[in-house]
């Protein structure tokens, strides 16, 4: 594998997660505004 | 075009997999488990959300921690077998993104306990994970032999901040539940140390058998536990628990005690003859979860 490869599929893969992880935080974030307003799920 | 065996592993972006070991995943699981348990046995409930995102921002701290002990003590975990494959020593990611990794983590995990929950548990998480870096790894592990008995405390903070995080305050089931990790934490890790002292002597710590010898450490790691015990049965007959705690307790403790004195009666200075020291570690870990699982069954069968 070249290094360029390799360092193209890492940057994609941490993207990813990163992404992944900034979708969730903003659902906990609604899900924590609902809470606190009292209304509970 | 340089091939990838020929390059340093460090020029590389960090995969995404280094940053997860980083967290030390296995020691966050029982951080996360004693945080949850001392949670579920406070005397009202949060709305689920809230709940799994305290218990979310322990785990965060945790990671924190580990990501910044691993940070600062790079050099110390290259010369330690146990230790040499973490992405650091190894070689796989630079230093400086470990820090802000460690950094990020713990300052994001207190800034969403605080709006999450209440700024006591905010402020008790902060201070878990400053006590862990700042005393326990900075401070005391490369000074002194007690390091151990002191940066214990660290351990002991997520039952306190799980109780805090429901109720707004302190009790005195979740400080109860502080002292067991607390004194549970010299005999856990004396244990270990016996049979990876020659690690810890090569890396220069001062751990208890490398600094007073292994039988010294054997008769501590008996005194500790006694406490340990009482501490663990303290509930029942201080009516925090109930009888189904208090008997479980006491029989969880005598084991715990049985195996403490066979080590302590335990002659072997060579790893290869320590089964009665990795027999205790081994049970210690059953040991926190067994007694913390029996308190919340304790506590929901009483309600």
């Amino acid at each position: 594998m070249r290094l360029e490869d390799e360092v193209v599929r890492r940057q994609r893969a941490r993207a990813r997660i990163v992404a992944l992880l900034l979708g969730a935080f903003v659902v906990l974030l609604f899900l924590i505004t609902i809470a606190k307003t009292g209304m509970n799920w | 075009m340089p091939s990838l065996e020929m390059t340093n592993p460090a020029a590389l972006p960090a995969d995404w997999r280094d940053f997860l070991a980083l967290t030390k995943p296995r020691v966050m699981s029982l951080v996360v488990f004693s945080g949850l348990c001392g949670l579920l046995v406070a005397p009202v409930q949060l709305p689920p959300v809230l709940s799994f995102t305290a218990i979310l921002c322990i785990a965060l701290a945790a990671g924190a921690c580990g990501a910044l002990n691993q940070w600062y003590e790079v050099d110390v975990d290259a010369k330690m077998r146990r230790t040499a494959k973490r992405p650091l020593p190894a070689g796989r990611m630079d230093r400086q993104s470990a820090l802000h990794f460690g950094v990020g983590l713990g300052g994001f995990s207190v800034l969403l306990m605080g709006l999450a929950t209440n700024w006591l548990a905010a402020i008790l998480l902060a201070a878990s994970i400053l006590f862990y870096v700042l005393v326990y790894t900075v401070w005391l592990k490369p000074r002194t032999a007690q390091n151990i008995v002191i940066g214990g405390a660290a351990g002991a903070f997520p039952p306190l901040i799980g109780w805090v995080a429901v109720t707004g305050h302190f009790a005195a089931l979740p400080l109860l539940l502080f002292a067991i990790i607390f004194l549970w934490t010299p005999p856990h890790f004396w244990a270990l140390s016996l049979f990876v002292r020659s690690d810890y002597a090569a890396a220069g710590i001062p751990m208890l058998p490398v600094v007073a010898g292994v039988g010294n450490t054997r008769r501590q790691i008996f005194f500790y536990t006694l406490p340990m015990a009482a501490a663990a049965v303290a509930p029942w007959p201080l009516g925090l628990s109930g009888v189904v705690y208090g008997v479980s307790a006491a029989v969880l403790s005598f084991v715990f005690l049985v195996l403490a004195a066979r080590v302590a009666a335990n002659r072997a200075t060579e790893p290869a003859q320590m089964d009665a020291e990795k027999h205790l570690f081994a049970y210690s870990v059953f040991y926190l979860f067994a007694l913390f699982a029996v308190l919340v069954a304790d506590r929901w069968l009483a309600w």
